[in-house]
């Protein structure tokens, strides 16, 4: 007879199980419903967003961890994945495409030039997307093997499946978006 | 189209309902801005369209400039090749081989046989992988999405076999001045030898999909056609100007890196439509192909070694920087960059995968270029895109632009 | 029969355009030629019209800042392709930073355009008849000419990078 592997599903949060309910904690199932269907905007700009299609390809599914559907319209979008060099003058397009966005909703810097500006430091160039918008994960990489964005997006899913049903009303939060200049 | 609603409002206003009438002549503006999922690279176009037919199109670029021609100002010979990779980025290697025939043009170093053997198999892997993504990408943008999936599984083996040979997937950053850092190990060989093997399949498998394809065909025959002399006044190159019937390609007329040795044909198309571009490409991957089967049999007999006996310029063996006084002082004066170029100016062009990647350098006789420039394909031909989708719905128009191949590093530099 | 080379070239256009023609030298086998500022278009026209020479073919169009030759800062370079012969040619036209204009070849080429723009951004150099002379790669703000040799490579408003640490 054929071994058959175990298949590894998403385990349920701890809580109080009866017949016919279960008890737990609001943020531990939103946020286990959350984690596993990140929807992925994909802002690939330059040579990282060829991993990131190397990433979506069949080799490293990134389907597989629920970010079946990228989404190209940031109302419908959950994590912002910034890949590739902002410049300057795409700065006020990301900004604008994050504010559009709606909560919940984090951003994923894939690649040295969206963490930090990677090997071009120049007048045109941004030195990291963290001068526009909170970022969440950084991962870095020139570019960053689909292993490695793929970790990135565990790490994303940790953050969200632990995330606080509170936090995005909290005075933390606001005082991090005013920071930014971000309503 | 004015015609209806009047009639229709005059139906309609006999029952009490009141339709505003369209003014004529009123073009809507649609912005096909830096952000969408069509445009691979970031690049707006505002477009102003006559109902469904477009009728102008403003564009903007520059989103990604990273000021490539400035920092080549300030890095020595060796540090440049991670920008080139940076150009184009679907195919890394060719721009990296350009650059080294460049700098090798300049110092008028001699790159034994061997070397430009594996130069040819390492260009030729990279333009199969750079059309690749074209052909899949334009299968994706007129709604099919499974061409993209069998094509970058191939790509992924591509990967494979650039890592062997140089250690990165995507920005290769591969070659030396007078040849390769390292021969092809026998890995490397095993995994070429069988991805060309497999790949033909897979190809043919992708041609049946879409060549014949009537839906494909009635989407792309007869869109955005552009003919010869046009093309040529636009500074088009590459697949997108054989494809409108020139054969210009640099690697017939100014043969470079023993191209002369190798038997491949020009596809070249006649009306410069998306189905020419689309054609030319799947056949410039069977002729890649073809290049690379008889790169791999001549290279047993191939002269020389792979790199060329350059010590001042070429980083010795590690196992000789232990061990002899020479060999570390090259080791030294290369990594330090005290390495001087002579003073000259020269231009030399390849064929990359858009077109004629030239670059253009001028050295004053210091360790870093003085001037350098790079003669982009992609800048070049883009230009032309508002005269190939005059009068065109909007869909063709996005049609047309993953057809043109545009990659927005090669074009912002 | 060869029907253009450096010889073929050199005598009409010395006979045409004598006083035009500052220098004549080939480096690496490529021929340049110096030519004056008010000459240069006619030249290109003269290349683009010809009917054996066929130098029909604009390859690259850009710039180069020299700040130390007084009075020839500028350096207007132009590649030019035969592909009917397979022959190159470039020609250079010095001009002065304080009166950086020259005529626009988009006239001859409409690849011209976009490569003048892009000269015209990275230098400040003006293309006289050039139909949309604006920036094309640099944010519209930038109200100086970033490849001009005085200007510093890095923005100098960022607050993260360390001068010291990178060697600067």
């Amino acid at each position: 007879m054929t071994d058959i592997k175990e298949l590894k599903i998403v385990e349920a949060p701890d809580g109080h199980a009866g017949a016919g309910f279960f008890a737990t904690s609001y943020s531990a199932v939103i946020g286990l419903a959350r984690k596993n269907s990140l929807w992925p905007l994909p802002f690939a700009t330059s040579c990282c967003g060829i991993e990131f299609m190397a990433t979506m390809g069949s080799h490293y599914d990134i389907s597989r961890f629920g970010s079946e559907r990228p989404s190209f319209s940031p109302r419908q979008a959950d994590l912002l994945m910034v890949m590739g060099t902002i410049a300057k003058k795409m700065a006020p397009i990301v900004k604008q495409v994050y504010t559009q966005m709606a909560e919940p909703r984090w951003v994923m810097a894939v690649g040295a030039c969206a963490s930090s500006g990677g090997i071009f430091d120049t007048y045109s160039v941004l030195q990291g997307i963290d001068r526009v918008v909170p970022v969440d994960v950084y991962v870095p990489g020139c570019p960053p093997r689909p292993e490695q964005i793929i970790e990135g997006l565990m790490q994303i899913q940790e953050l969200a499946g632990k995330e606080s049903y509170r936090r995005r009303n909290s005075e933390e939060y606001q005082l991090l978006m005013d920071s930014y200049n971000i309503k | 189209m004015s015609d209806i609603i009047k009639s229709q409002s005059n139906i309609l206003s006999s029952n009490n309902v009141t339709i505003v009438e369209e003014a004529d002549n009123e073009l809507m503006t649609l912005n096909l801005g830096p952000t969408h999922p069509a445009t691979h690279g970031i690049f707006q176009n505002i477009l102003k369209l006559d109902g469904e037919k477009i009728v102008s199109t403003e564009m903007t670029i520059g989103y990604i400039h990273r000021a490539f021609e400035k920092i080549a100002e300030r890095r020595p010979f060796y540090q440049i090749t991670p920008l080139t990779d940076r150009m184009n980025y679907c195919s890394s290697p060719i721009n990296n081989m350009g650059w080294w025939m460049t700098v090798e043009k300049l110092l008028e170093i001699k790159v034994p046989q061997r070397a430009q053997y594996l130069r040819v198999i390492v260009m030729e892997l990279a333009r199969i992988s750079d059309h690749l993504i074209c052909n899949s990408i334009l299968g994706v943008d007129s709604g099919a999405f499974t061409g993209f999936l069998y094509l970058f599984q191939e790509r992924e083996k591509i990967y494979e076999i650039y890592e062997e040979i140089c250690g990165a997937r995507l920005t290769t950053n591969m070659g030396r001045m007078g040849g390769m850092e390292r021969d092809f190990s026998e890995v490397a060989i095993a995994k070429l030898r069988k991805w060309l093997d497999e790949f033909p399949k897979v190809m043919k498998e992708f041609e049946k999909l879409f060549t014949r394809n009537r839906i494909f065909m009635d989407r792309v025959i007869g869109v955005g056609g552009i003919s010869g002399e046009r093309a040529l006044n636009y500074g088009f190159t590459g697949p997108n100007l054989r494809a409108a019937g020139v054969d210009y390609d640099v690697r017939v007329m100014e043969p470079y890196s023993s191209y002369q040795d190798f038997e491949f044909e020009i596809p070249i198309g006649t009306t410069g439509d998306t189905y020419d571009r689309f054609i030319v490409r799947n056949e410039e991957i069977w002729q890649s192909l073809r290049i690379i089967e008889q790169a791999l049999a001549k290279l047993p007999t191939a002269e020389g070694s792979y790199f060329a006996n350059i010590p001042d310029y070429y980083l010795p063996p590690k196992k000789e920087v232990y061990r002899s006084m020479e060999a570390l002082i090259y080791h030294f004066k290369i990594i330090m960059g005290e390495i001087d170029a002579p003073v000259g100016e020269v231009y030399h062009s390849v064929e990359g995968g858009n077109g004629e990647l030239g670059f253009y350098l001028l050295s004053d006789g210091g360790r870093t270029p003085y001037r350098l420039h790079f003669r982009r394909p992609c800048f070049i031909y883009y230009q032309a895109y508002p005269e190939m989708i005059k009068g065109v719905t909007l869909s063709d128009a996005i049609v047309i632009l993953s057809s043109l191949n545009v990659i927005a590093g090669e074009l912002d530099s | 029969m060869i029907v253009v080379s450096k010889d073929i070239i050199l005598e009409e256009l010395q006979g045409k355009y004598g006083e035009a023609i500052l220098e004549v030298s080939e480096p690496y086998n490529l021929l340049t030629l110096i030519i004056t500022k008010d000459k240069i278009k006619n030249v290109l026209e003269h290349m683009f019209e010809h009917k054996q020479w066929q130098l029909n073919f604009l390859t690259d169009l850009t710039a180069i800042h020299f700040p130390d030759l007084i009075d020839n800062e500028f350096c207007v370079v132009y590649h030019l392709h035969s592909l009917v012969n397979n022959f190159r040619i470039r020609l250079k036209v010095f001009i002065p930073l304080s009166n950086p204009e020259i005529d626009s070849a988009t006239s001859i080429w409409e690849a011209a355009n976009w490569m003048e723009r892009e000269t015209y951004d990275f230098f400040g150099i003006i293309f006289k008849g050039h139909p949309n002379l604006v920036k094309i790669l640099n944010v519209d703000e930038q109200d100086y000419f970033p490849m001009r040799r005085e200007y510093p490579l890095e923005d100098q408003t960022r607050r993260d990078k360390d001068d010291a640490m990178f060697g600067r």
